[in-house]
C-alpha cells in the first residue's frame, strides 16, 4: 500500500494479463485508478474486507452482473449502469442505499483511457446517489473475453420502516404507476450496437431511484410493491407480479409513456415497448387512494416528471396481465419468450 | 414480409448508387431507392415511402391518404349519429 | 407517426366498428380469411377481434413466410453457419425456429456464426467488410422482399463481392391462396389481401380469387384502421351483390404494382418446380430459386446441403387451422405439447402463426368447445 497522498502514476496504455495478476502492477492499477476514483474511508485500508457500521435492523442485499455491449452507449456507459441498477434494485426494495461492492473482469488489450472514463462514471454516479463503493476486486482474462469490461457489483442498504413491499400486500383496486417513458435504454443500447445502421437521438435513461422510492415510502401502508423494469421490460414485471400475488393487472396502452423517436424505432425493428428494458424508471403500486398523492410526489421530482397511472390490479383472470389497447379492444401481455428480436413480418 | 414504415426522404447523397436517407419520427436510416426512384419520376427529398427491410418498396400517395382519412372521418360522425338514432336517443 | 397515428385514431375504429355491426346480417356468420402474418398481428395487437360482432369470424391464413419454411430447410440453413469460414446472416424472426436438431440461436450457441441483420444489404455490406469469411444470407419472405434480395444480388455481381451468397427461401403468394381455395371442406368466406405484397404484385394478380372461387378479396394495409375498413367493405360486397377484388390501401397499392420490382425479381430468380410448405404440403410453382446467371450467389450451389425432408409431428393439425376447419383450441397439442416456446407446427412457430398470436395474446378469451357453434336464439335487438 503506498503512502496517503503519494499515489502512483499509471503509465501503462492498455490493460495487460499483469494487472490482473495481484501483484504490482495490480496495486498501481487499484491505487492509481480505482481508489483515485472511488477512495472512501471505507474502502483506503485495501483489506481483504471493508467493514462497516450499520444501525440494527432490516438489510437488504442485491447482486448484480454488467454485461452490455457496447460498454458505453448514448445517456450513460456500463460503470454507471452498474451503480444505478444496484441502487436501484435496493431502492425498490424499500431500502436506503449504503454500500456497494465492485468486481470488474477486464479484458487483456481494453484501453486505460476508457477503464478510467467507467471507473470515473462509477464515482459520479455513487455520489449522486448517496452511497460508496467499499470494496472491490480487478481480474483480467485473455484478449477476446469480456467484451471490454464486466461488472459484478453487490449493493447493501438498510430499511428504515416496517412495510412489507412484497406481492402478497397487493389488493384488488390498488393501482399501478409508472414514473416515465418507457424503453429508452434497451432501444438506445440496441442503436448503439451499429449493426441495425439506425441512428437516432435516443439516450439509456439509466438513474437512481433512490429519492423517488423514498418519497413513496412516505405514504406508509398505501405503498404496495416497487420494482424497476429492466430486463425484460414492463410487461416481465407486471407479469412476476400477478404471477406472485394470483391476481390479474390491466393497463392502460393510452397512458403508457413512450417518446417519440423510441416508438418509432420500435415499429421499425418490430418490437414491442413493452418488453424493452428501462434502466431509470419505477413501477409502484399504491391503494388507490394515496394514488394522487404518489403521482404527485413523483411528479415533484425531475426523475418523475412524466409519471402516470397505468393501470390497476383485478381479481382475475389470475395471474395474467392485461393491456386496454387504444383501439378499444383488449390482449394478453404475455411473459417474454426469449430476447426482443427485431422481425420483418 | 409484411412489417412495412412509412418514411421520409431526407436526402438522397448517391442517386447513382440509389442510396437516401430516410426519416421516420426522428430515427434515421439510409435505404435502397433502387425500386422507386425513375428517372422520370425522380424521388425528392420530402416525398415518402414505405420502407422494408432497408428497400423503399413504394411511395405513399399523400392524397390517397387524406381522401381515405377524409372519408373515413365523414362515415365515422355519420355513424355517430346513425347509432344515436338505432338506440332511439334522442340527442 | 405520420402515416401510422391516423390510422390507429380510436374515433375512425369506432365509426368502423358501427358500421361492420350495421352491416351483418344478425346470426349469419362471415368467416374472413386474412391471409398475411402481419395482419395478424395487427388483429391481436391491438385487440381488434373486440371491435367485431360476433358475425365476423376471423381466419388466419397461411402467409407467414416463416412459419412455412420446413425444418428441413432450417436444417440446410444450420448445416451452411455450422460450416467453417461462414457466417449465416439472417432476420430476427427465424432465429427460434426448430429444425429436426433446435434453431439457428441453438446453433449459434454451439459456436455457429449466426447474425441478425435487418436487410440484406446490410448481409452484403458484412461480406464486404469482412473477406476473409463468406457471408451467406438466408433470404425468406414472398413477393414484398423478394424485390430487395433481387437488388442485393445484383449489387454484388456488379461490385464483384466473392464471398457473398444467398438461401433463397422466397415463396409466392397466389399457390397457397389456390391450395386454400382447393380444399374441400373450406370455411372461409372472404378474403383480406395483403397489402404489402400487393405494392409489389398489384391488385389484378387477384381476380382469380372472385372470378374462380366466388370469393371476395379487399387488399388491405396494415394498420387497425386498415383492416376495419377492409372488412367493412367486405360486407358492402356481400350487401350488394358483388364479387370482386379491391384496393383499401390507396395509399400505397396501385393496381399494376411495382414493375422495376417485378422485373428485378425477375432478372435475378425464377420459380421452382416444387417446393414443400410447412402444414400445406408440396406446392408447385410456389417459391424461387436463384438464376444460373447469379449461380455463384446461390448457396446451394456453393454448398452442399443436406436436402432432407423432415415430417411434422402426426399431432399436428396445422392444416386444418390453416383452412379454417378448425380453431387453434381445437387442436388436441395446443397448448400443451405445443407452445411458442416448444412449437410442433407451423402455426405456432412464430408470432403471427394463429395458434402463436391466439396463445400469446388472446387465450383469456378460449371459449369452450360448445360456444363455437351458432347457438344464437334471438338477434339482440341493435336499437
Amino acid at each position: 500500500m503506498g503512502e496517503r497522498g503519494r499515489r502512483p502514476v499509471l503509465r501503462d496504455e492498455v490493460i495487460t494479463l499483469a494487472h490482473g495478476a495481484g501483484g504490482k502492477a495490480t496495486r498501481d492499477l487499484v491505487e492509481a485508478l480505482f481508489v483515485e476514483a472511488l477512495g472512501n474511508d471505507a474502502l483506503m485500508p485495501l483489506g481483504d474486507s471493508a467493514i462497516v457500521r450499520a444501525a440494527p435492523g432490516r438489510l437488504a442485499l442485491t447482486t448484480d452482473s454488467y454485461v452490455v455491449r457496447p460498454i458505453r452507449f448514448p445517456g450513460g456507459d456500463i460503470g454507471e449502469l452498474a451503480v444505478n441498477g444496484t441502487v436501484n434494485d435496493l431502492a425498490v426494495a424499500g431500502a436506503r442505499p449504503l454500500w456497494l461492492t465492485a468486481g470488474f473482469v477486464l479484458e487483456e488489450g481494453l484501453a486505460i483511457e476508457t477503464l478510467a472514463a467507467i471507473v470515473h462514471s462509477m464515482a459520479v454516479a455513487a455520489r449522486a446517489a448517496g452511497v460508496t463503493v467499499v470494496a472491490g476486486d480487478t481480474k483480467v482474462v485473455e484478449r477476446g473475453k469480456a467484451d471490454g469490461l464486466y461488472v459484478t457489483t453487490a449493493g447493501v442498504g438498510i430499511l428504515e420502516h416496517d412495510l412489507e413491499l412484497v406481492p402478497a400486500s397487493v389488493r384488488p383496486g390498488d393501482r399501478v404507476l409508472l414514473s416515465g417513458t418507457l424503453a429508452d435504454h434497451g432501444m438506445a443500447v440496441m442503436i448503439a450496437r451499429g449493426d441495425l445502421h439506425l441512428e437516432g437521438d435516443i439516450e439509456s435513461d439509466t438513474a437512481p431511484l433512490h429519492e423517488l422510492t423514498a418519497a413513496l415510502l412516505g405514504l406508509g401502508g398505501g405503498l404496495r410493491w416497487m420494482r424497476d423494469p429492466t430486463r425484460g421490460g414492463l410487461a416481465t414485471v407486471l407479469n412476476e407480479l400477478a404471477d406472485q400475488s394470483s391476481l390479474a393487472v390491466r393497463v392502460s396502452e393510452s397512458m403508457l409513456p413512450v417518446r417519440p423517436t423510441v416508438f418509432a424505432a420500435c415499429e421499425i425493428l418490430g418490437i414491442d415497448p413493452l418488453y424493452v428494458a428501462n434502466e431509470g424508471k419505477l413501477v409502484a403500486v399504491v391503494a388507490a387512494d394515496v394514488a394522487a398523492d404518489a403521482l404527485a410526489l413523483l411528479r415533484a421530482h425531475p426523475l418523475g416528471a412524466d409519471a402516470v397511472e397505468i393501470g390497476v390490479v383485478e381479481q382475475e383472470p389470475v395471474a395474467m396481465v392485461l393491456l386496454d389497447t387504444s383501439l378499444g379492444g383488449s390482449r394478453i401481455v404475455d411473459m417474454l419468450v426469449g430476447d426482443p428480436l427485431p422481425r420483418i413480418c | 414480409m409484411c412489417l412495412g414504415i412509412p418514411g421520409q426522404i431526407v436526402e438522397i447523397p448517391d442517386r447513382a448508387a440509389g442510396l437516401a436517407v430516410v426519416d421516420i419520427s426522428g430515427v434515421r436510416r439510409s435505404v435502397s431507392i433502387a425500386l422507386v426512384d425513375e428517372p422520370a419520376l425522380p424521388l425528392e427529398p420530402d416525398d415518402w415511402v414505405l420502407i422494408h427491410v432497408g428497400f423503399a418498396l413504394g411511395r405513399i400517395d399523400e392524397e390517397q391518404a387524406r381522401d381515405t382519412l377524409d372519408l373515413l372521418r365523414r362515415g365515422a360522425e355519420l355513424e355517430q349519429e346513425l347509432d344515436v338514432i338505432r338506440r332511439g336517443t334522442i340527442a | 407517426m405520420k402515416y401510422v397515428d391516423e390510422y390507429r385514431d380510436p374515433a375512425l375504429a369506432r365509426g368502423l366498428s358501427s358500421e361492420i355491426r350495421s352491416l351483418v346480417v344478425p346470426g349469419e356468420v362471415v368467416r374472413v380469411m386474412e391471409v398475411c402474418g402481419g395482419h395478424t398481428h395487427t388483429i391481436y395487437r391491438h385487440g381488434l377481434e373486440d371491435l367485431l360482432p360476433p358475425e365476423v369470424e376471423l381466419v388466419h391464413g397461411p402467409g407467414c413466410p416463416v412459419c412455412v419454411i420446413p425444418m428441413g430447410r432450417i436444417d440446410d440453413a444450420i448445416a451452411i453457419a455450422e460450416t467453417d469460414g461462414v457466417t449465416l446472416a439472417t432476420f430476427g424472426d427465424l432465429l427460434r425456429v426448430p429444425g429436426s436438431r433446435g434453431s439457428l440461436l441453438e446453433a449459434k450457441a454451439r459456436g455457429a456464426d449466426v447474425r441478425t441483420v435487418y436487410s440484406p444489404l446490410d448481409a452484403l455490406a458484412l461480406a464486404v467488410a469482412e473477406p476473409d469469411r463468406h457471408v451467406c444470407f438466408f433470404a425468406i419472405g414472398f413477393e414484398t422482399t423478394a424485390p430487395a434480395t433481387a437488388v442485393t444480388l445484383v449489387q454484388a455481381r456488379d461490385d464483384e463481392v466473392a464471398n457473398f451468397s444467398i438461401f433463397c427461401n422466397h415463396v409466392l403468394i397466389e399457390p397457397p391462396l389456390r391450395a386454400i381455395l382447393e380444399t374441400p371442406g373450406l370455411q372461409v368466406d372472404a378474403f383480406i389481401g395483403p397489402g404489402h405484397v400487393s405494392s409489389v404484385i398489384g391488385t389484378d394478380a387477384y381476380r382469380f380469387i372472385p372470378e374462380e372461387y366466388a370469393r371476395p378479396i379487399v387488399v388491405a394495409g396494415f394498420e387497425p384502421i386498415d383492416l376495419l375498413q377492409s372488412i367493412a367493405m367486405l360486407l358492402h360486397q356481400r350487401a350488394e351483390h358483388r364479387c370482386e377484388v379491391e384496393n383499401q390501401y390507396t395509399r400505397v397499392v396501385q393496381t399494376r404494382g411495382n414493375d422495376r420490382a417485378m422485373a428485378v425479381i425477375h432478372e435475378t430468380m425464377q420459380p421452382r418446380e416444387e417446393f414443400e410448405w410447412r402444414g400445406l404440403g408440396v406446392l408447385p410453382w410456389s417459391a424461387l430459386a436463384v438464376r444460373e446467371a447469379f449461380g455463384a450467389f446461390d448457396a446451394e450451389r456453393v454448398f452442399t446441403v443436406p436436402g432432407v425432408r423432415v415430417e411434422d409431428p402426426r399431432a399436428c393439425r396445422c392444416g386444418e387451422v390453416l383452412t379454417g376447419q378448425i380453431k387453434p383450441w381445437e387442436c388436441g397439442v395446443f397448448g400443451t405439447a405445443c407452445t411458442p416456446e416448444r412449437p410442433i407446427g407451423t402455426c405456432m412457430v412464430s408470432s403471427e402463426g394463429a395458434c402463436a398470436a391466439f396463445y400469446s395474446y388472446g387465450r383469456m378469451r378460449q371459449p369452450d368447445t360448445t360456444a363455437v357453434s351458432i347457438t344464437r336464439t334471438t338477434p339482440t335487438a341493435r336499437g
